[in-house]
């Protein structure tokens, strides 16, 4: 974290790179000082001059020397005008934030990634984590439902997970056309068909709070205990260090206490609405 | 060579199943194989037999004059292809359209729903099997609905 947990320091865009038509990821390097290395599952706070601050998951880490890459939809005033920046242009960034997928509790477990939409870009650092120590994992599985075939995130590295041979990759749209060949359908329906062994497996499900909850439930419906689901929260983020309030959730904020969360700790409210 | 009464009780879908029970259903069944697309029925057909995936994918399609023909669903080995024959008028909603070589166990649907009418067991058991099935569609179709990985996305 900065000193100043208010501070964000300047970085300055090397790449731009269009994921989707309304998706993009950006790459950034520091001007001068770096936030600390972030860790799978953490966010920043991007910092647009003049327009705002906005929550973003980082996308990119972690591999050593990479770059800060942070993919975003354009939504909002500020997601809009950071994926509209160009090379050499600046924003600020503070954290990085939050907690992180349980990569080091996965460790000797099967591994069951389940991703939803734009869920993919926060998952991405812990499925590259694991890929980079697969040694250490059993069973790896990434189980992906987006919208329609233009959604899909990050194509060239999903073929290049599928091409690792030890490593099963599902992806299922919404809906399509006769021209996409893959699958239609939820995310939901792949689960029972993973073939997953859920006493010796650690899930971790990212997407859209109706998709987890759907997913939650099709993972205890297969046999998962609680305890190794865990999934990341969604919040409207302000301050990213607990002070604001503005995204508790329960007893916790999501923005320190999560975005990512044991299930069997939040089970109690997760389907409470406006909790 | 494998019985059909074997087919029947090796797969998923009726699992746990009585095998007095799968004898009967077996007595209703027959062997299909579709090439790449062909279809395996047609919107507004009769539902005259549903099908036990045992290898291939399907996909439930819908035509629209003028759009393109959307895919409403795929269908996988080990799934089931139709509900329609439960369900009067029993027609089906949608085409079936083999992608891959397909192999699956078509199951005549005036055949079992007469056995289901004769013998309660039966029926029971056939229904234990498809409410749920059921419901887990209606449940993905109201997830495909609500559009949740639509503009308000998170990151």
């Amino acid at each position: 974290m900065t000193v100043n947990p208010y501070l964000p320091l300047p970085y300055r865009v090397i790449a731009v790179r269009q994921d989707t038509p309304d998706t993009a990821t950006v790459e950034l390097r520091p001007v001068g000082a770096a936030i600390p290395e972030p860790a799978p599952g953490q966010f920043t706070m991007l910092y647009m001059l003049g327009v705002g601050e906005a929550p973003i998951s980082v996308s990119g880490a972690p591999i050593e020397g990479a770059p800060l890459a942070q993919t975003l939809r354009g939504v909002g005033a500020v997601s809009k005008a950071i994926i509209r920046l160009q090379p050499g242009e600046e924003l600020g960034v503070r954290g990085p934030y939050g907690t992180i997928w349980p990569v080091a509790e996965a460790d000797g477990h099967d591994v069951l990634f389940i991703a939803g939409g734009l869920g993919l870009a926060p998952l991405r650092p812990a499925v590259r984590h694991v890929l980079a120590n697969r040694e250490r994992y059993g069973r790896v599985s990434l189980l992906y439902g987006t919208r329609s075939p233009q959604d899909i995130l990050y194509r060239d590295e999903l073929a290049m997970w599928r091409r690792m041979l030890d490593v099963q990759i599902e992806v299922t749209v919404d809906r399509a056309h006769r021209s996409w060949h893959g699958a239609v359908g939820v995310v939901t329906e792949l689960i029972p068909r993973a073939g997953v062994d859920p006493s010796r497996t650690i899930a971790m499900v990212c997407g859209p709070e109706i998709m987890m909850r759907f997913s939650v439930q099709a993972l205890q419906a297969a046999g998962m205990p609680c305890e190794h689901i865990y999934v990341s929260m969604e919040r409207s983020m302000k301050c990213g260090v607990g002070l604001c309030g503005r995204c508790q959730f329960g007893p916790d904020f999501v923005c320190k206490q999560g975005a990512v969360m044991r299930y069997d700790r939040i089970a109690h409210i997760f389907t409470v609405r406006e909790i | 060579m494998e019985s059909l009464e074997g087919i029947v009780l090796a797969q998923p879908f009726f699992a746990g199943l009585d095998p007095a029970i799968g004898a009967l259903i077996a007595g209703c069944a027959r062997n299909h194989r579709f090439d790449p697309d062909a279809y395996l029925f047609h919107e507004g057909e009769e539902a005259s037999e549903f099908f036990l995936l045992r290898e291939g994918d399907v996909a439930l399609e819908i035509q629209a004059a003028g759009r393109p023909t959307l895919v409403l669903g795929t269908v996988h080995a080990g799934d089931i292809v139709g509900a329609s024959w439960l369900i009067p008028p029993y027609r089906w909603n949608s085409d079936a359209r083999a992608r891959t070589p397909v192999r699956a166990l078509g199951i005549d649907a005036a055949c079992l729903r007469g056995k289901c009418e004769d013998d309660p067991r039966t029926g029971y058991a056939m229904m234990k099997r498809f409410a749920p099935l059921l419901v887990r569609r209606l449940q993905a179709a109201h997830l495909q609905l609500l559009d949740v990985y639509g503009r308000s996305d998170p990151a």
